[in-house]
């Protein structure tokens, strides 16, 4: 067992390996670092974590070391002592944040890092009121157009190179790099060649500073303002952890949330910006009544009472005639309230699976130079199943529907006009659509096509009965990733201009009384379904869990 | 609950009033002498206090009342405000609202698109006045205010900027603030306090 000393604070670091910083943090206390992050390698550049570091001798004598070393790349072993009160710890910490800031424009009121800068942070934490620069500050101009979604304010720079280590080594394409020398250094992209890779935005959230903004949020919100939820990128089947963070239910930005289980540290630029639909104007308000003389605006109690006749009264000729379809956007709780559903009113009801969007092949990262695929180990890969819950989803028709059905099985239906009911659930993303206009005139050859999506698309134009959907912003559920993993996510606005989650116009149509609660329903399916028994805890915690043991 | 020990209470006793006291009319008689110095010094007019015949006649508010808001305007006549949402978010009655965009000018990086303070709203604390980092929203002397309906008090970025000109151009109010600069996100590295010190020639 191997025993740190942090501030006399002892740390069993057990057999891992830690440099000073990870050590330090397990004692709770922080040494503050700008160029290190875990996920990258170690360069000791920005000599922020300078500390005292020493050893316990056998003999009880503690033996320091006669300056202050990086604590990034210094690690630690049985015996190592840290001290970061030391008067010569404290001393470098303000001496390095003195020389950070020395070119450091200080516009924090029109930076969009404010509120969570490190540079902000560290100052207040470990630094000092004054700086002896007398001289003119370096104002070197503006770079707004590094990359497609990025913007590079070169004076607030660090030159921590976080970014740079990132685009080598992550992303792989090694688009930034670091020109001029000393006191001149900057970020900068080769000429025509800008930071476009697919995980760029990542340098966004890696920039401890303001330096690197996405000008996607660029001045769009405050931070202090935003409100933060723990949820998941429905973006494809990798389920990113995120941060999403709103204010006044819009949705201002997606950020990825550190996730072991899931996808690491970072996200890609698709899911990070694929959230626009939420904020759509376009979006149904109301339910929407298509009759013979035209679309009308119904309120949500007929949709409801609407819906439920007309499966039932179906339902008395031929139950088989009747089709739910499950979209791969649902979550897992609320697929399940609506199979519910269905087995409520017949047994031979059928229950299939939505079509999955699978466009292109896994992208994985690191890249090679040029963007092409390399042979290098897998950091981070975009699926090319563009949905959250295929599995979630599979999991559940398979435990109500013993006879396998598929949707190609319902679209040769619809051309026989065997089909009288078609509840059609969606939520596809515009920039990755499940059908095109052909499969949507199949499906509205069905008796009586029910339409349950976001945004107005053909076949919605075909439908009897359309019924906004809640986008993921707005709902709780748990999504069950490529691999398994069950995460759950939250709520983070209400849903727009008084539309209802998902899981509640189910709930209402299973006749079960009160709001939908997404906990309750998930230990109901883990009690249910042996194939998602994880579930029934309930809390799944911060990194979720796997529902089948790992492949 | 813990009964407090008896060495810890001190015990204090009413003063005993006198035969004066216990009567009251001394103290009545008292009173009315004040109510008549009163009475006199007013009907011969030797009150300093009258009564000021307003609106006929405008009270000469101290330069540090705290009425409407407005925008103050650059050397340039630019609006001064960088957008930092600094006002508002120190704002106790949450009364502004901004909606910053990139700045049209190279010397700044971001300026107010709108800028929406309720008039209705607002407690007239001058929290902003506080916060602003290059003293661009502060307090005037006007304080009578009228409006047909609540939108006419939602007072947007011309509007306020139109306070700036009628109590600044006029004289009415000098520009006070002289606190905070923002460097040279804010202003022009030679400008100084120019601005400020113009308007108030």
């Amino acid at each position: 067992m191997a025993t740190v000393l942090v501030n006399d604070i002892p740390v069993d670091i057990g057999d891992e390996k830690l440099n000073c910083i990870q050590a330090a943090e397990r004692a709770g206390v922080t040494i503050p670092h700008y160029c290190w992050h875990p996920a990258l390698s170690v360069v000791a550049s920005c000599r922020m974590c300078l500390v005292m570091v020493g050893e316990k001798k056998p003999d009880g004598t503690v033996a320091m070391q006669p300056k202050v070393v990086p604590g990034c790349q210094t690690p630690v072993k049985d015996g190592t002592v840290i001290q970061t009160l030391d008067p010569k710890s404290t001393g470098a910490q303000q001496s390095t944040l003195e020389s950070l800031l020395l070119n450091h424009p200080l516009d924090c009121p029109v930076c969009d890092k404010a509120g969570e800068c490190l540079l902000q942070d560290y100052s207040f934490q470990f630094g000092k009121a004054t700086s002896r620069m007398v001289d003119e500050k370096n104002t070197p101009p503006n770079k707004p157009n590094i990359g497609p979604n990025i913007s590079l304010f070169t004076d607030r720079c660090i030159m921590c190179s976080r970014c740079v280590r990132f685009t080598r080594e992550v992303a792989g394409t090694a688009e930034l790099h670091v020109v001029q020398r000393g006191n001149h250094s900057e970020i900068d992209v080769f000429p025509g060649h800008p930071i476009d890779n697919k995980l760029a935005s990542n340098v966004v959230d890696l920039c401890p500073v303001g330096a690197l903004a996405s000008n996607d949020f660029l001045y769009k919100q405050r931070v202090w303002n935003l409100k933060t939820v723990k949820s998941v990128c429905t973006g494809c089947s990798t389920g990113c952890s995120i941060n999403l963070d709103t204010n006044k239910s819009v949705v201002y930005r997606l950020r990825p949330r550190f996730n072991p289980r899931a996808q690491g540290h970072f996200m890609c630029d698709e899911g990070r910006l694929g959230y626009h639909n939420v904020n759509s104007a376009l979006r149904f308000t109301k339910p929407l009544e298509r009759t013979n003389s035209g679309t009308q605006a119904i309120d949500w109690q007929q949709s409801v009472a609407k819906i439920d006749q007309s499966v039932r009264s179906a339902a008395q000729t031929d139950a088989g005639k009747i089709w739910f379809v499950l979209s791969p956007f649902l979550t897992t709780e609320e697929a399940w309230l609506l199979a519910s559903y269905a087995r409520s009113i017949s047994p031979f009801c059928r229950i299939v699976s939505g079509p999955v969007p699978s466009h292109g092949v896994d992208d994985n990262y690191p890249k090679d130079r040029k963007g092409n695929p390399s042979t290098n180990p897998v950091k981070f890969t975009i699926r090319a199943e563009k949905c959250p819950n295929r599995r979630g989803i599979e999991a559940v028709v398979a435990h109500f529907q013993k006879s396998p059905a598929t949707f190609a099985d319902l679209l040769a239906a619809c051309d026989r006009g065997e089909v009288a009911v078609a509840f059609v659930t969606s939520g596809y993303s515009t920039a990755f659509p499940a059908w095109g206009t052909e499969t949507a005139e199949r499906l509205g050859k069905a008796g009586f096509l029910i339409v349950h999506d976001m945004l107005p698309s053909a076949l919605s134009d075909a439908a009897a009965i359309v019924i906004p959907a809640a986008a993921f912003s707005e709902k709780d559920g748990t999504y069950i990733n490529h691999a398994g993993l069950a995460q759950t996510t939250e709520a983070g606005c209400v849903p727009q201009r008084g539309a209802r989650t998902d899981g509640q116009i189910y709930l209402d149509l299973l006749g079960r009384r009160g709001l939908v609660r997404a906990i309750e329903i998930r230990k109901e399916i883990g009690k249910a379904v042996p194939a998602l028994a994880a579930l029934a805890t309930g809390e799944l915690g911060e990194h979720g869990v796997f529902v089948t043991a790992r492949a | 609950m813990t009964a407090i020990a008896e060495k810890n209470v001190t015990w204090v006793k009413p003063p005993r009033l006198n035969l004066a006291e216990q009567i009251y009319l001394p103290s009545v008689a008292q009173g009315m002498i004040t109510t008549l110095k009163h009475l006199v010094k007013t009907v011969t007019g030797l009150n300093a206090t009258s009564t000021q015949q307003y609106p006929e006649q405008q009270p000469v508010l101290p330069p540090h009342y705290r009425g409407v808001h407005r925008l103050n305007r650059d050397e340039q006549g630019r609006v001064k405000c960088v957008s930092c949402y600094m006002c508002s978010t120190a704002c106790p009655a949450h009364c502004i609202d901004i909606v910053a965009a990139p700045s049209p000018w190279p010397d700044r990086e971001k300026y107010p698109e709108t800028f929406v303070i309720d008039e209705l709203r607002c407690i007239y604390c001058g929290m902003c006045e506080q916060a602003c980092p290059v003293d661009a929203i502060e307090l005037t002397t006007i304080f009578s205010l009228t409006g047909m309906s609540r939108e006419d008090m939602m007072f947007d970025k011309e509007k306020l900027l139109s306070v700036f000109d009628q109590t600044v151009k006029l004289g009415t109010d000098p520009v006070r603030t002289r606190g905070g600069r923002l460097s040279v996100a804010a202003e022009p590295a030679d400008a100084g306090l120019t601005g400020s010190s113009s308007a108030q020639s």
